[in-house]
Order: structure tokens, then C-alpha cells, then sequence
């Protein structure tokens, strides 16, 4: 993995909304797969151990991807994500929001956009995302903070084994 | 309803307010005094933030004193560090499958 490539991570507290800029060793249009189309997003679209199922994805306006982030013991976090503009490579934006198994949304959610461009051969994508609360933000976490406990336990359990 | 810390820090007058006490714990008729304010304004900004537990109050005789708190400021960056590690663990995994694809190419 190439440490030279840039990874910005901000939060504007007052405008309710985080910036992350990440550059990638990859052309564009390669990139923009990664991060549009299912069977690529399910293979890195979710923090390890948790996992992400797309269950169905339409990628063009209006359409919605359904999908779930699932813990190591197989807890299962829904959410739909539609996508409001879509200019192919270079840029699209959605609206994200938590939904039970059903696929009813709990709203309100976050409005993200996705900004990609190239240089030399390495891809720098731009996202940003706002959140009308702080709260909803908070539970983009709390999928996350369910598998990381349990991997915690898991390893208790394991030295506790070996103890 | 419990208030969100986001809508708290985002008006401008709540966050001058924050500036203010985290240098000195005020009485809301200093900061009515210090913002120009009326007390029921003041009033109305105290209460969101001490609902989502930014600011602490402290009886000091008669006089109500409000304080930072800065453990919740705390929990609140803590909270951001742990997001933004999540995508630095997401973003590795892409850089694992864009270098496996671009090796099968």
C-alpha cells in the first residue's frame, strides 16, 4: 500500500458536515466502479469484521441501492441509499438513510456527495457529507461500534482460553 | 426532546457563548450583559446547551455560575476520531482490491 497517497479527514462542526478526501493508486473509471457498483462496494464498502451485503442496486437517478453492514456474530444494520444526481466518472450524490429490514427509512438521513478526479495516473475522490443532526451521524457509528465490541469480546474470550 | 450537540454548536451565538465561559464561568446575567442580550435570550441558549451537557452550572451563593464542559466536547472528538478510523480501515480495503485488480488486468 502506497503511504504517500493523501487521506484528509474534517469535520466543520458549525455547518454540520465532514469532508473526507482520499486518493487511490488507480485510474478513474476504476475507482468510480469501485465505489457504484455492488459486487465492488460489498468487497470494501463496510470496516472489517463488519461486512456489507447489497441486497439490490439501481446506480442512476432515483434509483436506490439497499444494503446492510453485518457484525462478525451476524447482527444486521439496513440502509437505503438513493441517489439524487449521477454525472458518469466524475461526480454523484445521494441520500443516505437507516431502514429496517423492509426497507422503511428512518428519517431523516445524510446527504453525501462524491467527487472524483485524476492526476498521473492516481484518482482522488472528495466526499462530503451533511448531516441535519448530530445524532444521525452518531448512528452511522453505531452499526459499526456493535461489531467492534464484539470482536473485543470474542478476543477476551480467546486470552481468557489461553490464560 | 433531548438536544442534538450538532444544532447546539452550530448557531454562532451559542458558539460565541462556549468561546466566552471556556475561559471563564459566567452568570447568565454577564452574558446577557456581555452579548447585549435580554436575559429570556440568554436564557433560551442556556438551556440547549446545558441539554446536551456542554455547559455545567454551579451555584456559587446566590449566583448561578455556567461552566464549560469540556469532557463533552471530548466525547464529541473522541466520537469523530473513531468515525474517521473507519474509513481509514474501509479506504485500505479498497487499496487491497484495486491493487488485486489491477493485477489480474
Amino acid at each position: 500500500m502506497n503511504n504517500d497517497l493523501l487521506f484528509d479527514f474534517n469535520v466543520d462542526k458549525a455547518a454540520k458536515t465532514v469532508y473526507i478526501t482520499r486518493e487511490f493508486n488507480a485510474v478513474q473509471s476504476l475507482v468510480w466502479d469501485a465505489f457504484t457498483k455492488a459486487e465492488l462496494l460489498d468487497q470494501w464498502g463496510a470496516p472489517a469484521p463488519m461486512r456489507a451485503k447489497t441486497k439490490y442496486m439501481n446506480f442512476e437517478v432515483g434509483g436506490r441501492r439497499f444494503y446492510a453492514m453485518i457484525s462478525p456474530d451476524g447482527q444486521e444494520r439496513w440502509a437505503v441509499q438513493e441517489f439524487t444526481s449521477i454525472t458518469p466518472k466524475t461526480n454523484f450524490k445521494m441520500y443516505n438513510a437507516f431502514a429496517d429490514k423492509d426497507e422503511n427509512r428512518e428519517l431523516p438521513g445524510s446527504e453525501w456527495d462524491y467527487n472524483f478526479s485524476e492526476q498521473n495516473g492516481i484518482t482522488k475522490v472528495d466526499i462530503t457529507i451533511f448531516n441535519e443532526s448530530f445524532e444521525r451521524l452518531e448512528k452511522l457509528l453505531e452499526g459499526f461500534k456493535i461489531g467492534f465490541t464484539i470482536t473485543l469480546k470474542n478476543l477476551e474470550e480467546l486470552l481468557a482460553t489461553l490464560a | 426532546m433531548k438536544q442534538d450537540i450538532f444544532q447546539a454548536i452550530a448557531d454562532p451565538t451559542r458558539r460565541a457563548i462556549l468561546t466566552l465561559i471556556a475561559i471563564q464561568a459566567l452568570t447568565p446575567n454577564a452574558m446577557a450583559e456581555k452579548f447585549d442580550m435580554s436575559r429570556q435570550a440568554v436564557s433560551k441558549h442556556i438551556k440547549v446547551l446545558h441539554e446536551c451537557e456542554l455547559i455545567k452550572p454551579e451555584q456559587c451563593g446566590r449566583e448561578i455560575y455556567y461552566h464549560f464542559n469540556a469532557k463533552k466536547m471530548q466525547e464529541f472528538d473522541h466520537w469523530l476520531a473513531q468515525f474517521r478510523q473507519n474509513w481509514e480501515t474501509q479506504f485500505n480495503q479498497l487499496d487491497h482490491l484495486l491493487t488485486t485488480i489491477n493485477e489480474q488486468k
